[in-house]
């Protein structure tokens, strides 16, 4: 297979997990969400390669237990009451009339809490699929791929695809540092000693590469004259803001129809003639550009089917969204769980990585040591 | 070519400007070295050639600096791409694709260069900087010396006449080294690229320079000047040109060969002398051992089968290729890793299952990057904690610090301490809770001549304190004044153990360069020369 081994292109894997994570945003079925958070991380250990961002998944793995963790407890202390099996109560307290609508302790019910936890469970799903882009392509690639118009925004587009892996690098020089001044490297105490200085070092190597990349010329215009430029600016702004607004709408199923696709549409337009405008001003050229072959269209396309069955699930009247009471055992939506698991067909159908010629020893990379 | 017009900065929030008044012009093909301690502004001169300084940095740049015709106040430094090619101090931090191929059309990309151009460009600069082999690596496993060559050549396929370079080889060893110098020399001669390159270590470059800007730091004036000239009223020479001076040639050589060719009446008095014995090893008891030590990254092993004994009173040198597995041995040694096969022990105790309060007193590392040991905002606040982390007495880091660097301001951040002096308060740190063995890994990086004097200072203290010193370096001078054992890693190999004068004096990469100028004697250090010269002047 070694013939075949290549890195995807980056689109095709940030297509596949932005649809798994609309499909997730449809449903508060915790069978589905774990089918996808299954989906996801079995992907990810089968394609990903030895670089340091592919450890990346790991650490929103754990990002997605404490989002659980703190939706569950911010529904004990201020959810909103929901009636039935009452499992403790908090003592409540009781707010001046201007305060009306908010609760602050109460009876906990055991329907409060799984429905908290359900919400909780999409968001950590969510974030694991943007956990998977990033742990499946490499941010370097993926800045390359970025369409021309963007690089108006070239540093701060730098630094916003880079912190992450920079942050993971950081953390493990921080926790290295910390040990060898002799304080303890685990525990509460050591994630909040060491938050300030990964922050700052994932910050400061960001911007050095921000540096690097401007005086290797990137985001250079040549020649367009300054009011063009703004008009660009300005139509592409737009464009995001109704692409924004449209996705919202298409998103939450309880969304006015006026607010889901005009806006939407309208916002790709914008956003595609802003491009088109401003690419035909940059030169610019590909060297050996990533090509898109099938393997990309079965990895974008799998993604998306299981967004269009979930879709079709809710159109032919499944319950995605089961009521927080009375408790039930979660019933299979089978439609939506057959599309998500075609998700699963990149695993094996996406080409290899290149194998690492060497031992990976990094200098970019390496820990204090 | 490039020319700095009365430019004075400073850096936003800084009490005073780090450059003042420079005024110099670098003429068209000059290979042109700027010298000075770090933290002096070398690295601000550098960036303000292509403008990075002050569009990146912040800060009031007055005055201006222009670069083949055109002003860095004019166009911001994407514009300025095709003229100046920059290579920063971390290669591997500016890195912005995955492989070498990449990398090397990157720069192309941006400039819209057509396809066909790109491809012939990029196999010219693979030919010329050696990287043929390389091109289909991914760039994470480069070793530092292919890095710094690619981050080159990264900046080459531009076709810039311009090409600034800060610290190339510092990070690099001696072999590594000479291949990136080499490369650089072969582009000021054969493309006559106009090459502005800072470093410390003068020795090897001193010899390709066709001038010298002297960068003396705190608002001194800068000087511009012929190296001969410049290093002859200087205090901070290589030894070559101190050994020069001790046996009193004129002019002063600035090359191995050129001192060769003066040295044959030197060599002949220093016949009868025998050098002085190498400093017998100390017959301390054993701090550390290590035995049948693997480790490995991915497929390959990054040591395999090391054995190594470590006494106290003893100082080791630990020498090799960048990515031999000297910083993996060293952080075995203070068990940030755990052994896959083998066994580390320091004093007995295996240091990687001690918490971490228990290993800093019997092992301390002060890492390359020391300052990811330091996160607070004063060198007061930085001893404060290292006493209170160490449950030490109160005053005792600082009472170190003293004695290492007498005179560090207390209320000074320690970004803004020099180089040496940041060394000297990260040992400081280390050395508070007393530990037996400390590690070191490439101290010298940075340091100018006089704060690695005060180095080979400190670490004789501490080894005759009795405690054992382990340092990973590169810097033959230093191993050569200080180190009284050797060791040779090469891939992830012990491949020689002994006394340094033997492992070292002999070996045509690592001989320093008194070694080379006086073979086959085995001279090693201006300090030795000068002491033999002054007994036969006394015998006489």
């Amino acid at each position: 297979m070694s013939a075949s081994r290549r890195m995807l292109h980056p689109g095709a894997w940030w297509i596949w997990a932005i649809a798994l994570a609309a499909t997730a945003l449809r449903t508060t079925d915790a069978l589905l969400l774990g089918l996808i958070a299954v989906v996801v991380a079995y992907v990810v250990s089968a394609r990903r390669t030895d670089a340091p961002w592919a450890r990346s998944f790991g650490s929103f793995l754990r990002l997605g237990v404490i989002v659980i963790v703190i939706r569950v407890v911010f529904q004990m202390l201020f959810g909103v009451r929901i009636e039935g099996t009452t499992l403790f109560t908090i003592p409540s307290v009781t707010l001046p009339s201007w305060a009306a609508g908010v609760s602050l302790g109460g009876p906990v019910t055991a329907e409060a809490l799984v429905d908290a936890a359900r919400q909780g469970l999409r968001l950590a799903v969510v974030l694991l699929c943007f956990g998977a882009a990033s742990s499946l392509c490499s941010p370097y690639r993926m800045l390359r791929a970025l369409p021309s118009a963007l690089y108006e925004a070239g540093v701060a587009i730098t630094v916003a695809l880079t912190f992450a892996p920079q942050a993971i690098i950081a953390s493990r020089q921080v926790r290295d540092a910390r040990r060898l001044r002799g304080r303890a490297d685990r525990g509460v105490r050591a994630w909040a000693g060491s938050a300030m200085p990964v922050l700052e070092g994932a910050l400061d190597r960001s911007v050095a590469l921000a540096a690097s990349m401007d005086a290797r010329g990137y985001g250079r215009r040549g020649a367009i004259p300054v009011a063009r430029r703004r008009g660009i600016s300005a139509l592409m702004l737009l464009g995001l803001c109704l692409v924004a607004v449209g996705a919202y709408g298409l998103l939450d199923a309880t969304a006015p129809a006026v607010l889901r696709l005009p806006p939407f549409i309208a916002g790709a337009v914008a956003l595609t003639a802003s491009l088109m405008l401003s690419g035909r001003g940059v030169e610019r050229t590909r060297y050996r550009p990533d090509p898109w072959r099938s393997p990309e269209w079965i990895v974008s396309l799998s993604g998306v089917a299981a967004l269009v069955a979930i879709v079709i699930a809710g159109r032919t009247g499944a319950v995605l969204e089961p009521p927080a009471s009375p408790l039930a055992v979660p019933q299979l939506v089978p439609v939506a769980a057959a599309g998500i698991l075609v998700a699963l067909l990149p695993a094996w159908l996406a080409p290899r990585p290149p194998a690492p010629l060497e031992p990976t020893l990094d200098p970019r990379f390496e820990v204090a040591a | 070519m490039i020319r700095f017009d009365h430019v004075s900065f400073t850096y936003p929030d800084a009490p005073a400007p780090t450059l003042v008044d420079v005024d110099f012009t670098v003429p068209e093909g000059e290979l042109c070295l700027v010298v000075g301690e770090t933290g002096s502004g070398k690295s601000t001169l550098l960036r303000a050639v292509n403008g990075l300084v002050p569009r990146f940095s912040g800060g009031l740049l007055t005055g201006t600096v222009t670069v083949g015709g055109r002003s860095t106040a004019l166009v911001p430094p994407r514009e300025l791409a095709d003229v100046v090619g920059l290579v920063g101090q971390d290669p591997a931090a500016g890195f912005v694709t995955d492989m070498v191929e990449d990398e090397l059309a990157h720069v192309m990309e941006n400039l819209g260069v057509a396809p066909d151009i790109m491809r012939r460009r990029v196999e010219d600069v693979l030919d010329l900087l050696g990287l043929h082999e390389l091109r289909n690596r991914p760039l994470s496993t480069l070793s530092g010396g292919q890095q710094q060559r690619v981050a080159i050549g990264a900046v080459l396929t531009a076709g810039p006449r311009v090409l600034v370079l800060d610290e190339p080889t510092s990070a690099l060893d001696p072999a590594a080294a000479e291949e990136v110098l080499a490369a650089l020399t072969r582009l000021v001669h054969d493309l006559g690229i106009t090459v502005l390159v800072a470093e410390h270590r003068l020795e090897r470059v001193v010899q390709y320079a066709d001038s010298i800007v002297y960068v003396p730091g705190d608002g001194a004036p800068v000087v511009i000047g012929d190296p001969g000239r410049i290093l002859a009223g200087s205090v901070v020479v290589p030894p070559i040109v101190e050994l020069g001076r001790v046996a009193g040639w004129s002019p002063l050589p600035l090359s191995v060969r050129d001192a060769r060719r003066a040295a044959a009446d030197l060599r002949e008095r220093l016949a009868p002398l025998t050098p002085p014995v190498p400093s017998a090893p100390a017959h301390g008891e054993i701090v550390a051992r290590v035995t049948g030590l693997h480790a490995g990254y991915g497929p390959v092993a990054a040591l395999s089968d090391v054995e190594l004994e470590v006494r106290a009173g003893e100082v080791v040198a630990l020498m090799g290729r960048n990515g031999a597995g000297k910083s993996t041995l060293l952080s075995h040694l203070v068990g940030l890793r755990a052994p896959q096969r083998g066994e580390v022990r320091v004093r007995g105790e295996e240091p990687h299952r001690l918490p971490a309060r228990s290993v800093i007193r019997s092992v301390g590392l002060v890492p390359q990057d020391n300052g990811v040991l330091l996160y607070h905002d004063t060198v007061a606040a930085e001893c404060v904690a290292a006493d209170r982390d160490g449950d030490l007495a109160a005053g005792t880091t600082r009472a170190v610090l003293d004695r290492l660097v007498p005179g560090i301001d207390h209320r000074a951040h320690p970004r803004d301490l020099s180089e040496g002096q940041r060394l000297a308060l990260a040992l400081a740190i280390v050395l508070g809770a007393e530990p037996a063995l400390v590690l070191l890994d490439e101290p010298t990086r940075g340091l100018d001549y006089g704060a690695k004097q005060r180095l080979i200072a400190m670490l004789e203290g501490l080894a005759a304190e009795g405690r054992a010193v382990v340092m990973a370096t590169h810097d033959v001078e230093v191993v050569a004044a200080v180190a009284h054992r050797a060791v040779v890693l090469a891939e992830g190999e012990v491949v020689a153990d002994g006394p340094a004068r033997d492992v070292v004096v002999h070996s045509p990469v690592f001989a320093p360069q008194i070694a080379k100028v006086l073979a086959p004697e085995t001279w090693m250090t201006v300090g030795e020369v000068s002491d033999a010269l002054a007994t036969l002047g006394e015998s006489r």
